[in-house]
């Protein structure tokens, strides 16, 4: 493999990375605080994806490529993400809010409850035909030496890397971070300490939707759009939360990238023929559970009684 | 009609196989697993591919189906149940997607997306039993049902039924009587998994051509609903559940609106079912069956006989 196939094969694993880092944010946030797993949130990211779709192509109507469809774009994602924050703190509210003091299982199974009805729905609503997400730009590679670089990847790698920037200035530095840093830490003692912990779940679960709204749309720009396009994303996005340590923000976001590499790296170098490339995220998630189940930057936990 | 009364029986029979191995695994175990479908299509295939290639016999192929399902469940279930908590879930979800993957990508040994037809109808004693006419086939799963119920009875009440008992109520407590929790988990998981690779031969020998189309996520989530929707726990419960939504999901059919009423109906559904149990009813319809241990003569050590 000579240095420009290299930086060919780095460049797409990135791009991919990016994306699985956004979704694998939402999954570590929610597991961070409540301690299960949202199998919702790939529907989530469906929904989102839908909503920008249908929103970009309103707002662009016929016009040529140019500055109106770029903004055209960024509104579309804006609205879809206030519109997957509401989705998202709504689920919360009526499927895992009156499961929080029932055993384990119950919040899962609901979750997988919802995840369910999303996806049938948006299935029934718009038909189980994929749509394409027309990019917003002249979308014409751009030769670097012989490295073959696409527009919409830098748009992939620039919005990944302000979210992750955003979301990790926001947690470490706000008011509202340092509140769930603290529900996460200790949902008990943060309530008597006078944090309204209800507020901070809802938080979460909106931010961790909107994050997996912008993922959807970016993903989609690549794979396009279908009711279930958020199973498969949401699991390899569960994946790369594991093995950063799943409730570790910092971890999802090396998680996913890495996740990227060695898909884009599996398929390049190790000749994994492509119909078994979603393969990849499995084997790593079981390698990872048996080597180091707490994930590369997880805190071993010791259980109390 | 009595003819499509007779199908959803044995379907419900079939399905309720694979209940009462969830049940197994998630009513008593408390553990979530999502891939009833992944094993069902081993059974399946195992007997598809044995009686058209190697010219078995349907009876042959059962043990083989079997044993290669506890095989693969032991795969997954060894290096996920060590680890507490939710990897199991997502573990069994990418499982089954890899399994209908592999299935779809290996053509010379499954024939890829087109399947495998003319798989040959069981005899027994000189005595073919003809899908098509479906009395006998009905009497044939009827007959699985049972002894899988009585063993699966047994078994509840065994030293294992009790040992997963005390597992899924609290784990620490149980290791700290002794109880070795991962053995109980993984001889939980491999049962759940062998007997849906059963249902899978039946579904083979019945439909006489498999194809990966039919083991959807969808077929997992069913069995997950059958045995919520009866009861966790009570395997009288997962048969009841396995009629039931044996009947929803062919009531389009049923009631001749299969045009009125859209495709996705069922699914979602079978989502709410899932939130709503959780929310309203989480013992299920029947509850959870309460175990009665005889009383044992006592020595005048002490010590149980």
């Amino acid at each position: 493999m000579g240095i420009a196939e290299f930086f060919q094969h780095l460049m797409n694993g990135l791009t991919l990375g990016g994306i699985y880092a956004l979704i694998a944010l939402g999954y570590t946030m929610v597991y961070g605080i409540l301690k299960f797993i949202n199998f919702a949130h790939g529907d989530i990211l469906m929904a989102g994806a839908y909503v920008g779709l249908f929103v970009f192509d309103g707002l662009r109507g016929d016009a040529p490529l140019g500055t109106w469809t770029l903004i055209a774009f960024f509104l579309a994602m804006l609205i879809s993400m206030g519109f997957s924050a509401v989705l998202g703190m709504t689920i919360e509210r009526v499927a895992y809010k009156p499961l929080r003091g029932a055993n384990r299982l119950a919040p899962l199974l609901s979750a997988i409850g919802v995840s369910f009805i999303l996806s049938n729905s948006a299935a029934w609503a718009f038909g189980t035909h994929s749509r394409k997400f027309n990019y917003p730009f002249d979308n014409t590679p751009v030769h670097i030496g012989e490295v073959v670089i696409t527009p919409h990847q830098i748009l992939i790698l620039s919005v990944s890397l302000i979210m992750m920037i955003i979301l990790k200035l926001f947690v470490d530095k706000t008011r509202m971070g340092k509140a769930m840093r603290a529900t996460s830490l200790d949902q008990g003692t943060a309530m008597l300490m006078g944090i309204n912990v209800n507020r901070v779940i809802s938080m979460t679960f909106a931010i961790g939707s909107a994050l997996a709204a912008v993922g959807g749309i970016l993903i989609a720009l690549d794979f396009k759009v279908y009711a279930t396009m958020g199973t498969m994303t949401g699991l390899k996005a569960f994946v790369a939360a594991v093995v950063g340590g799943i409730g570790n923000i910092s971890g999802a976001m090396f998680g996913g990238i890495l996740l990227g590499l060695l898909e884009t790296f599996g398929v390049a170098i190790f000749g994994i023929p492509t119909g078994l490339k979603d393969t990849i995220a499995f084997g790593v998630l079981i390698l990872i559970l048996l080597i180091k189940p707490e994930g590369l930057f997880g805190k071993v936990e010791k259980e109390k009684v | 009609m009595l003819n499509f009364f007779l199908l959803i029986l044995i379907y419900s029979g079939i399905y309720a196989l694979m209940a009462m191995g969830q049940n197994i695994i998630t009513g008593y175990g408390g553990m979530l697993s999502l891939t009833q479908a992944g094993f069902f299509a081993i059974g399946s295939y195992v007997t598809a591919i044995l009686t058209t290639q190697a010219g078995w016999s349907f009876w042959a192929t059962l043990p083989v189906a079997f044993l290669v399902s506890a095989l693969f469940g032991l795969l997954i279930g060894l290096p996920t149940l060590r680890l507490k908590g939710d990897y199991l879930a997502i573990a069994t979800l990418g499982f089954g997607e890899i399994v209908r993957n592999v299935l779809n990508n290996w053509d010379s040994l499954t024939n890829g997306p087109m399947g495998i037809q003319r798989i040959p109808m069981p005899v027994i004693l000189g005595f073919t039993i003809n899908p098509y006419k479906k009395y006998a086939f009905l009497v044939m799963v009827i007959v699985f049902v049972i002894i899988a119920y009585i063993l699966f009875q047994r078994l509840a009440r065994s030293r294992m039924g009790r040992a997963l008992a005390a597992v899924r109520e609290d784990e620490i407590a149980a290791q700290s009587m002794g109880i070795n929790i991962t053995k109980y988990k993984v001889y939980a998981f491999i049962l759940g998994a062998s007997v849906a690779g059963i249902a899978g031969s039946l579904q083979a020998t019945f439909t006489l051509s498999v194809t990966p189309g039919t083991y959807t996520f969808m077929v997992s989530v069913m069995v997950l609903c059958m045995v919520v929707l009866g009861g966790m726990g009570n395997f009288k419960a997962s048969i009841l559940g396995a009629f039931i939504i044996q009947f929803i999901s062919y009531f389009p059919q049923l009631t001749g609106l299969s045009s009125v009423i859209p495709p996705q109906f069922k699914q979602i559904l079978f989502g709410l079912i899932l939130v709503v149990m959780m929310i309203w009813r989480p013992q299920g319809i029947l509850g959870r069956e309460a175990t009665r241990y005889r009383k044992r003569a006592v020595t005048p050590t002490g010590g149980e006989q």
